[in-house]
């Protein structure tokens, strides 16, 4: 078995960091997977590699947490379905304290400061 | 060919404590005087107990801490903890057991105080969330069942009016239960307008916040015909998981259930059609809807008009929560164990104005997590052997 000799969750993060989405597939079934992982959960083979995804999803589902004003307001928090087949979830910036319809198609990017995978509609500035 | 597990142990025993609040004890203790109860319900001392399941937030060792509190010495130890549906998970576990002959009296108990401890859901799984989701500020668990609910909308077409059908027919039973912490009237209005929390969801389709204890004794069956109480046979239990987090669910609008469900009816040698009332983990008002889908009550997406039309409220077709659920009745953190105590009080007639008369078989279901696990229990009357 080819055992990882980093951490994916810190190779993860470190690619963020540094301006890129990085997500796994599988040198053994092609699954593309997500969260990071050391071993498939499709084959279960140690044989993941890195790959750099499109970057374009749909939006799968949406709620609007209804925070306090003073603390910032509500927010949405959505479930994003990438075009290479995983399922995450993130944020959709632009839309304030309104729901994200489900079904829109979004792009992916990286949230300055926080270094977060976040969205944006796509075509939207 | 029939299951050996169909039948073999029974409920002959159980109890609750400190429903809604119990300012001034520990959980322990409000656990420690459900169990006491739950035994002389059964008519067993204690030193008869071999068997003992528990999952607690406030005791990781829960089974060990219990143990010296009440002073037994189990032979079999089960602290298996998969959120709020264990307890369905902790009978299928005895019923194992028994066959073994590794047991044949248990115990299973639960406890919380989070109400009067500090006023908020206490939940033992939030601090190990992973950043992928934590990072996006979901309320957990609300906004992992909110993200169902509307995928669910989406889906199907369910509305917020027939989500607060579920509410409103969860406290219509609770006004026929004194036990029941809301009892106050509620309308579909109150629930739709009712403050936000995670859309869609208000704070009326979210469960209560309350204090409560509880136990059920569990005897190999032939033991428990010589007690006191009719036995409640468990005629079939089921267990499934796959995804702990929201984000990791293949569907979000089909849930295990169905898989825990299946093996269930599969233990069981029983269908859909032979179940009469349903005790659900209604942790919020999509759980009723998915679960009315999940264990083939109604066709998928059916689960919102169902409740809409007024099944699952006293008077209807299928009586579902009848101690008014998590929603109105008590919801200390984990309520899998509640669906069991209710069932087996509506089996044997203890029910009072809410007691439901002709009743064979009830289903009872828990779901832990974020719809993480499923377990189903089915409970019957020596009439269903």
């Amino acid at each position: 078995m080819k055992i990882v000799t980093e951490s994916p969750e810190a190779t993860y993060r470190a690619a963020l960091e540094s301006g890129r989405l990085r997500i796994q597939l599988c040198g053994a079934c092609a699954s593309h997977v997500f969260p990071p992982r050391v071993t498939c959960p499709n084959c279960g083979k140690a044989e993941l590699d890195w790959t750099e995804p499109k970057g374009t999803g749909t939006v799968h589902s949406c709620t609007v947490v209804n925070r306090k004003p003073d603390r910032g307001g509500p927010y949405n928090v959505v479930l994003v379905d990438l075009t290479e087949g995983v399922r995450l979830m993130s944020h959709v910036t632009g839309f304030g304290a309104d729901d994200v319809p489900i079904d829109l198609p979004v792009r992916a990017e990286i949230e300055p400061d926080t270094n977060r995978l976040i969205f944006r509609a796509e075509g939207a500035a | 060919m029939t299951h050996p597990l169909r039948g073999n142990s029974a409920i002959c025993g159980v109890a609750t404590f400190g429903l809604g609040e119990a300012p001034g004890f520990d959980a322990m203790e409000t656990q420690t005087i459900a169990a006491a109860m739950a035994l002389e319900d059964a008519g067993l001392d204690k030193s008869q107990v071999d068997g003992l399941f528990g999952a607690m937030q406030s005791e990781f060792l829960n089974t060990l801490a219990f143990s010296e509190y009440f002073g037994i010495t189990p032979t079999f130890s089960s602290n298996n903890r998969i959120g709020g549906s264990s307890f369905l998970a902790h009978v299928q576990e005895a019923m194992a057991a028994i066959e073994a002959g590794l047991c044949s009296v248990a115990l299973v108990t639960y406890g919380s105080v989070q109400r009067s401890l500090m006023g908020k859901l206490q939940t033992a799984v939030s601090a190990a969330w992973t950043r992928h989701e934590t990072d996006y500020g979901p309320r957990f668990p609300v906004s992992s069942y909110a993200l169902m609910a509307k995928r669910h909308m989406h889906e199907f077409g369910t509305t917020r009016e027939q989500l607060a059908h579920v509410a409103v027919s969860a406290r219509q039973w609770a006004q026929k239960n004194p036990e029941a912490f809301a009892r106050d009237p509620l309308t579909v209005e109150d629930v739709v307008n009712a403050r936000m929390v995670s859309s869609p969801f208000g704070t009326l389709d979210c469960c209560l916040v309350t204090d409560g204890s509880g136990a059920l004794v569990i005897a190999r069956a032939d033991i428990a015909e010589t007690l006191k109480r009719p036995p409640v046979y468990i005629l079939g239990a089921g267990v499934a998981h796959h995804a702990k987090h929201v984000m990791g669910m293949e569907s979000l609008t089909t849930t295990t259930a169905v898989e825990s469900s299946a093996r269930a009816y599969g233990m069981a040698g029983m269908g859909v059609d032979d179940i009469q009332m349903l005790q659900v983990y209604d942790a919020f008002t999509i759980n009723t809807i998915l679960l009315l889908e999940d264990l083939g009550i109604v066709p998928k997406g059916d689960g919102g008009p169902f409740v809409a039309e007024g099944h699952i409220a006293p008077g209807g077709k299928l009586p579902v929560n009848t101690n008014g659920g998590g929603l109105s009745c008590c919801h200390p953190g984990m309520y899998g164990l509640f669906t069991l105590i209710e069932g087996a009080r509506q089996l044997r007639g203890d029910c009072g104005d809410r007691q439901v008369e002709g009743l064979d078989t009830v289903l009872c279901h828990g779901v832990g997590g974020a719809f993480s696990s499923n377990a189903t229990c089915i409970l019957g009357t020596d009439a269903t052997l």
